[in-house]
């Protein structure tokens, strides 16, 4: 395995973790959105909150560490992808903005009409966001963008059938994983009712996600044909993974069972993505850039594996600390834990 | 006549290129702004450790529910940051495919440096939010500490991208593409010595002056409580202590650049042909006659540089005209500005130290309080004035004297429709901050039972009861 090799496992590594922890926030925010009106919706809006208020802004690090591996690593990838894609990924920028500003403001605005209208843009920015970056991916995976600035096209690069069906994929598959997490945040907390809920929904996303990415399969044999063969000779087994991961999750739902859908759920995703990434292996923009051609020089891929391995033992124990007391919260329940702000001094 | 023609002369260059305008005024309008929220990353943390430190050794109820609300700010400043910082890293490329395509490899390792403390930043900011219900005092403290220090390593790293443009090494240019990059070099190029220490120390000043100036308000408004005096010292202590020193970097760094970026030193004095005994101009119109309108101080051009008169100060003329940086009354003003804010400013904190020596107290003139209440704007108005003159004067170049600015743009079409977009956004982005800290205020001068609800903390209360048909929801 060459050094590209390496900083690009540590991209997709990145990216894994950016689908699936940002994919579930994408998600969460996908269910804020469709939760309606009334009393249920209103606890199941107040269950998302709860549940991803101390960890939404470190679930979208991940995408920080994939734009800035692909830049300085892969730069030629970086520029050609940005500019080609300009449309697109102007519009998941905005989301982004929409999104985590909606999400910091709705709890503390003090009007009724303005906390619903940051929900509101935290919902739809919730899903339009995923769905731009899922049609960028799909512009990548089937061949659209060429090596250069703005050298293809800056609308049917993304405006085509495999594209919107992967930005489709994106927004299915985040609501899925979102609602099985859901699922088990409901039950942490004792509230039977929303674990039916979210147990209904995830049942639902899992089976559109996964008829979505059969519907998508198909649609690359058609039109990019280099990924379809892929995905059904070295990419299969991470398909069948895929497949069996996601159906594993669909039975133990319709069990309600209480453990496993988590990480099988992760499983179905991390397993795709590697699918994807095996069957474009090796180019980075499919046909027309490989990996090695596209690296930067060897001592900046050196750079950026030393800082991998600096973020892997810095970053990960800090975020375990984090995960472990938001889930500690939701164990014990903040009134009771709590105590009169401000603490007594010393204690 | 003057400004007509050289603005002529811009459009003809921006021309060239039909996306080059857009996409620096997108560039420039964004950075602004995320600079200011950048500013409050690094340095409120440190401010309200410094409350939480007080607090927890002198027992101080008042510091800890100062530490405590600024905390809730920090939660929200830090919030409209990340992601006014992400758009940033698309920009990069959206705007800037030819800079991140070529040179991508060679700074970007810093951007990955920057990721990690940024990382860090977030998580810790969301655990001492947590923190206070869940940890005890001292601990507590502790979990607060790395959020400083990853502003500083994440300021380190970004202004360090920003010193290898101004000074780029660490590569070799072959063909045009980079061969052998050298990360210590581009890491600790030679700007950052000065571009670095003189950006966190900004962050330190502008945020210290900013706080105080809001406890400022309120006291004018006759809330002269504990609360607010304590809200108004320790800030403005940070800022004081700040501003001095942060005169003296910035001196040594427009020495530094006399040296490194003579056309930029040149622009930023209107200095037109090398010559000694430079007049440097206060204020004024920049023209190819020098200065006009402005006040001249015989021979102090030429002393800032080499301290003494006779020193020769490289002119404008010395690069040809397409190599020399647009809009210079501009830089020339922008730098004039952030000089005498800062020598106001210091001016501000002398007349606290003064009073302070006498009485233990703060100044008891209504001006002082108004002053203060001047200052947090002031510095922000230093803080833009001098990244200006970084980049302005860095112009035509984005990698300094090896890539053009205008060689490095997107071709893509439509960047005149997303800065239209990012305008009316970030507009309404900026409204409803000011808005939800101005209601979190509120809320807490009516001590409103539960406080507002920050974007990581824990909910005031538990989720929703199980099942239970209440109008419910928390709070």
């Amino acid at each position: 395995m060459s050094t590209a090799d390496a900083v690009a496992g540590v991209l997709w590594v990145c990216a894994t973790l950016y689908a699936v922890f940002g994919g579930a926030d994408f998600g969460a925010g996908f269910w804020t959105l469709f939760a309606g009106t009334g009393e249920r919706a209103e606890r199941a809006r107040a269950l998302v909150d709860w549940a991803i208020g101390p960890v939404w802004e470190a679930n979208h690090v991940w995408l920080i560490f994939v734009l800035v591996v692909l830049w300085t690593a892969f730069s030629i990838a970086f520029s050609s992808i940005m500019s080609t894609l300009f449309i697109p990924l102007s519009l998941a920028a905005f989301g982004i903005v929409l999104r985590g500003s909606g999400f910091a403001f709705h709890k503390m605005a003090r009007r009724l009409r303005n906390r619903q209208l940051a929900e509101r843009a935290f919902g739809l920015s919730s899903v339009v966001t995923p769905f731009f970056m899922g049609t960028v991916v799909g512009a990548i995976a089937s061949g659209r963008v060429p090596v250069g600035n703005a050298a293809g096209d800056a609308v049917t690069s993304w405006l085509n059938a495999p594209s919107l069906l992967t930005g489709a994929l994106f927004v299915g598959t985040g609501a899925y994983l979102s609602a099985v997490f859901l699922v088990s945040d409901a039950r942490r907390a004792g509230d039977l009712d929303l674990e039916r809920y979210f147990s209904a929904r995830a049942l639902g996303a899992g089976l559109a996600a996964g008829a979505i990415a059969l519907a998508g399969i198909l649609v690359y044999r058609a039109d990019a044909r280099f990924i379809y063969d892929g995905l059904t000779s070295e990419g299969l087994p991470l398909v069948i993974v895929s497949a069996v991961c996601g159906l594993g999750v669909l039975a133990l739902l319709w069990r309600g069972a209480h453990r496993g859908t988590r990480p099988l759920a992760v499983g179905a995703v991390a397993a795709m993505i590697w699918g994807w990434g095996v069957a474009q292996y090796p180019y980075l923009l499919p046909q027309t850039l490989t990996l090695e051609d596209g690296a930067a020089a060897g001592e900046t891929l050196t750079a950026v594996l030393i800082v991998f391995a600096i973020a892997v033992v810095v970053v990960l124990p800090a975020l375990g600390f984090l995960y472990t007391l938001a889930q500690r919260s939701v164990l014990e329940g903040d009134a009771k834990a709590a105590r009169p702000p401000p603490p007594a001094a010393g204690s | 006549v003057e400004t007509g023609i050289s603005f002529v002369t811009d459009l003809t260059t921006l021309a060239a290129s039909s996306q080059l305008a857009p996409a620096r005024s997108q560039m420039a309008f964004t950075l602004g702004f995320h600079i200011i929220l950048a500013s409050l990353g690094v340095a409120f943390p440190a401010i309200m450790l410094i409350a939480n430190y007080l607090g927890l050794r002198r027992n101080d109820a008042d510091a800890l529910e100062l530490a405590q609300r600024w905390s809730k700010v920090t939660a929200v400043t830090f919030a409209v940051g990340a992601v006014t910082g992400t758009v940033l890293s698309f920009e990069f490329g959206l705007l800037w495919p030819e800079f991140t395509g070529r040179f991508g490899n060679v700074f970007g390792i810093l951007f990955a440096i920057e990721g990690i403390f940024f990382f860090l930043e977030a998580i810790f900011i969301a655990i001492y939010i947590f923190g206070w219900k869940r940890l005890s005092g001292w601990p507590h403290f502790w979990t607060g500490v790395p959020v400083v220090i990853a502003g500083l390593g994440g300021a380190f790293s970004v202004v360090a991208v920003n010193a290898w443009m101004n000074q780029p090494q660490g590569f070799t240019l072959a063909d045009g593409r980079v061969t052998d990059v050298e990360p210590l070099k581009v890491i600790f190029n030679p700007a950052v010595p000065y571009e670095v220490p003189h950006m966190i120390l900004a962050a330190y000043l502008v945020t210290g002056f900013l706080v105080a100036s809001v406890y400022a308000v309120g006291m004018l408004r006759g809330r002269r409580d504990r609360h607010h005096r304590l809200g108004l010292l320790i800030p403005f202590t940070v800022a004081a202590i700040a501003t001095p020193i942060q005169f003296i970097v910035g001196d040594t760094a427009t020495r530094a650049i006399a040296e490194d970026q003579p056309v930029k030193f040149a622009a930023m004095g209107c200095v037109q042909t090398t010559h000694r005994d430079v007049t440097e101009y206060l204020g004024g119109r920049c023209t190819s006659d020098g200065v006009k309108g402005g006040i001249g101080i015989p021979g102090l051009n030429s002393f800032l540089v080499g301290f003494s008169t006779d020193t020769e100060v490289t002119g404008l003329d010395s690069v040809a005209p397409s190599d020399r940086p647009p809009a210079n009354t501009l830089l020339h003003l922008a730098f004039d500005a952030m000089v005498g804010i800062c020598v106001l400013l210091i001016g501000l904190g002398a007349w606290l130290g003064l009073a302070w020596w006498r009485r233990r107290d703060i100044p008891r003139s209504r001006w002082f309080l108004r002053a203060t209440a001047a200052s947090g704007v002031a510095a922000i108005v230093a803080l833009e004035c001098g990244w200006i003159v970084t980049e302005v004067g860095r112009q035509p170049w984005v990698v300094y004297e090896i890539m053009r600015t205008e060689d490095a743009v997107t071709g893509a079409s439509g960047v005149w429709v997303t800065f239209s977009a990012v305008l009316v956004l970030y507009t309404a982005l900026a409204i409803a901050t000011v808005l939800i800290l101005r209601t979190m205020a509120h809320r807490w001068r009516a001590e409103e039972v539960g406080d507002p609800e920050v974007p990581y903390g824990p909910s005031e209360a538990a989720p929703p009861p199980p099942a239970a048909p209440t109008s419910g929801g928390p709070g």
